[in-house]
């Protein structure tokens, strides 16, 4: 039987020095959901997703991802689980060809599960596909440095995407990008979310996030001060105060 | 498949090689420098797998090669072993050597790995000048044995060895270039955290590049005392077996197996030819211009300017 939520968060608290960046943080993530998770500037956002991917460590609560206790787990197993994130400044394999981009997730993580085989022809091709998906099939055998700010992005969403994850959190995907661009990265997104990965989207682009998302997380100075659909969520009273002042 | 090609047809040219050399050449001499080519061939490419793949500075190669040196010191004077066998104790200790140094400075980066490492070399050589058994700070002298255990003279053996050792480290580190492994070590040389984030257990194989580094060194080091006969702390920690292990792939080109092999070639021999016909004393200075003006009109190294003309072309 799947569990109904595939991830569940629970008390999740973390502190830099005396800085209290996120404090009892309860979560969950329906499979096939859509959640939107926004706040102001440090709020906490990152931070709760370099967390939950393992990029830093939580120091108190605890993090269960599809029935299973990853507490304490080393990124690349949380990633190996079906738990992948794209980062916020892309950071692409920059002496690598965006084919060997992609092959490095799918090497370690879909070939590296078990019962999984998959022949070098395979996997090349499978990196050929992933790059079709967002567009980027004709520089397949460019260098990161030749693509656009918004190619940039869909090679980090597509890369996240080779590892075969079940749950995605997108970290500021559209950031600085043009209206047209936003859209670009929209549809891909909504295409994955088809493909039935659970997309976590941390947005600061209001009409993005709300045309995306099915739920709407709002985190204020580390805590959790809305959770609910995205109408009721930014009619809170709370979440005009953060963001508009009294 | 391509890789065990590889592996036959770089065997059939090193034995080719050797076969050409012992047939031709008399002077002794050309044997002895050649070995000292051959050394750094080894040198650089086991350098070049943690720097250059792996994207990790060590300038603790002089610590590395005099463990392995050291190594074979110790079971000179206990053992009567052959010295191919004393070649893989030393690769042994000198891999657990690399093992502790990828363990403890895991968690330092760039220029703070490379200031460990430095460190990890005086810390070694403070070791051995105080270690009496293998002569200290005075050094030691090591006899060779009178008769050669191959046809020829013993410098020709000595030089058998390391031709055959350079063989197979030019092998690994091409086969490693072409792995899933080659691919993880440069996934953490561009950005540890997304190699982490795209499944690849960064710290595992961490440890990986800097024990294979560390074991291909100590191999190297490990003939050492056999070649020069009197070995003591100055000369086997020199600086100058770090600054050519770097200087080579930098100026060969890092990215590619050729790259530390064609460094490594041109500046030990160039090295060679200044200490007869100049001073021994130029070495080191060769090495820094020569290392200034690569780092200037072509950072990415010979291999590097080739592929560039080449991308050039086709546009």
């Amino acid at each position: 039987m799947m569990p109904a939520f595939i991830l569940e968060v629970l008390g999740l608290g973390k502190r830099f020095g005396g800085f209290v960046a996120l404090e009892g943080i309860n979560l969950t993530v329906a499979a096939g959901e859509r959640l939107g998770l926004i706040g102001p500037n440090g709020s906490g956002k990152s931070t709760l997703v370099n967390c939950l991917s393992g990029t830093l460590h939580h120091d108190s609560g605890s993090v269960v991802f599809d029935g299973r206790a990853i507490d304490g787990m080393p990124a690349y197993r949380r990633t190996r689980l079906g738990l992948a994130r794209s980062f916020q400044l892309p950071k692409p394999f920059r002496s690598l060809n965006l084919v060997d981009n992609l092959r490095i997730p799918l090497l370690y993580t879909v070939k590296a599960r078990h019962g999984a085989h998959l022949s070098g022809a395979a996997i090349g091709e499978r990196c050929r596909a992933l790059l079709a998906d967002v567009g980027l099939a004709d520089k397949a055998l460019h260098l990161p440095r030749d693509l656009t700010q918004v190619e940039m992005r869909k090679l980090e969403l597509a890369r996240a995407v080779a590892s075969a994850p079940r749950l995605l959190f997108a970290d500021e995907a559209m950031a600085g990008l043009s209206p047209s661009e936003v859209e670009e990265i929209l549809l891909v997104l909504f295409r994955l979310n088809e493909q039935g990965i659970t997309i976590v989207l941390i947005e600061h682009i209001m009409r993005a996030v709300m045309s995306f998302s099915t739920r709407l997380v709002v985190l204020v100075a580390g805590l959790k001060i809305a959770d609910g659909s995205p109408q009721e969520a930014i009619r809170n009273p709370e979440v005009e105060r953060a963001y508009l002042g009294e | 498949m391509r890789t065990a090609r590889f592996w036959g047809v770089s065997f059939i040219v090193a034995v080719a090689f050797l076969v050409l050399t012992r047939w031709l050449i008399g002077n002794e001499y050309y044997f002895f420098a050649a070995y000292q080519v051959l050394q750094f061939i080894v040198l650089a490419t086991a350098w070049n797998i943690l720097g250059g793949y792996t994207g990790y500075t060590n300038f603790g190669t002089g610590a590395f090669f005099a463990v392995g040196a050291y190594t074979a010191v110790v079971l000179h004077k206990l053992t009567s072993l052959p010295v191919p066998v004393m070649m893989l104790v030393g690769g042994v200790m000198s891999g657990i050597v690399g093992f502790g140094m990828g363990y403890l400075t895991l968690r330092l980066k760039g220029v703070f790995f490379a200031i460990a490492t430095l460190a990890l070399a005086i810390v070694a050589q403070t070791l051995i000048v105080n270690w009496d058994f293998v002569g200290g700070s005075r050094g030691i002298y090591v006899i060779r044995p009178q008769q050669s255990p191959i046809y020829g003279s013993y410098i020709q053996y000595l030089y058998s060895l390391m031709l055959a050792l350079t063989w197979i480290s030019v092998a690994i580190a091409r086969t490693i270039e072409r792995s899933t492994l080659g691919l993880g070590f440069n996934a953490i040389r561009d950005d540890e955290q997304a190699a982490e984030a795209a499944g690849v257990p960064t710290l595992r194989l961490k440890l990986i590049s800097t024990t294979l580094s560390g074991v291909l060194m100590g191999m190297s080091g490990a003939p050492l005392p056999y070649y020069v006969t009197y070995l003591d702390p100055a000369s086997s920690f020199n600086l100058s077996y770090a600054v050519n292990s770097v200087a080579m792939p930098m100026i060969g080109g890092m990215t590619s197996w050729i790259g530390p092999v064609i460094g490594a070639v041109l500046l030990g021999t160039i090295q060679q030819l200044a200490t007869v016909t100049i001073s021994s004393a130029l070495n080191l200075l060769i090495v820094g211009v020569l290392l200034i003006v690569f780092v200037v009109i072509a950072p990415n190294g010979i291999v590097g300017l080739v592929q560039s003309r080449g991308r050039a072309r086709l546009r």
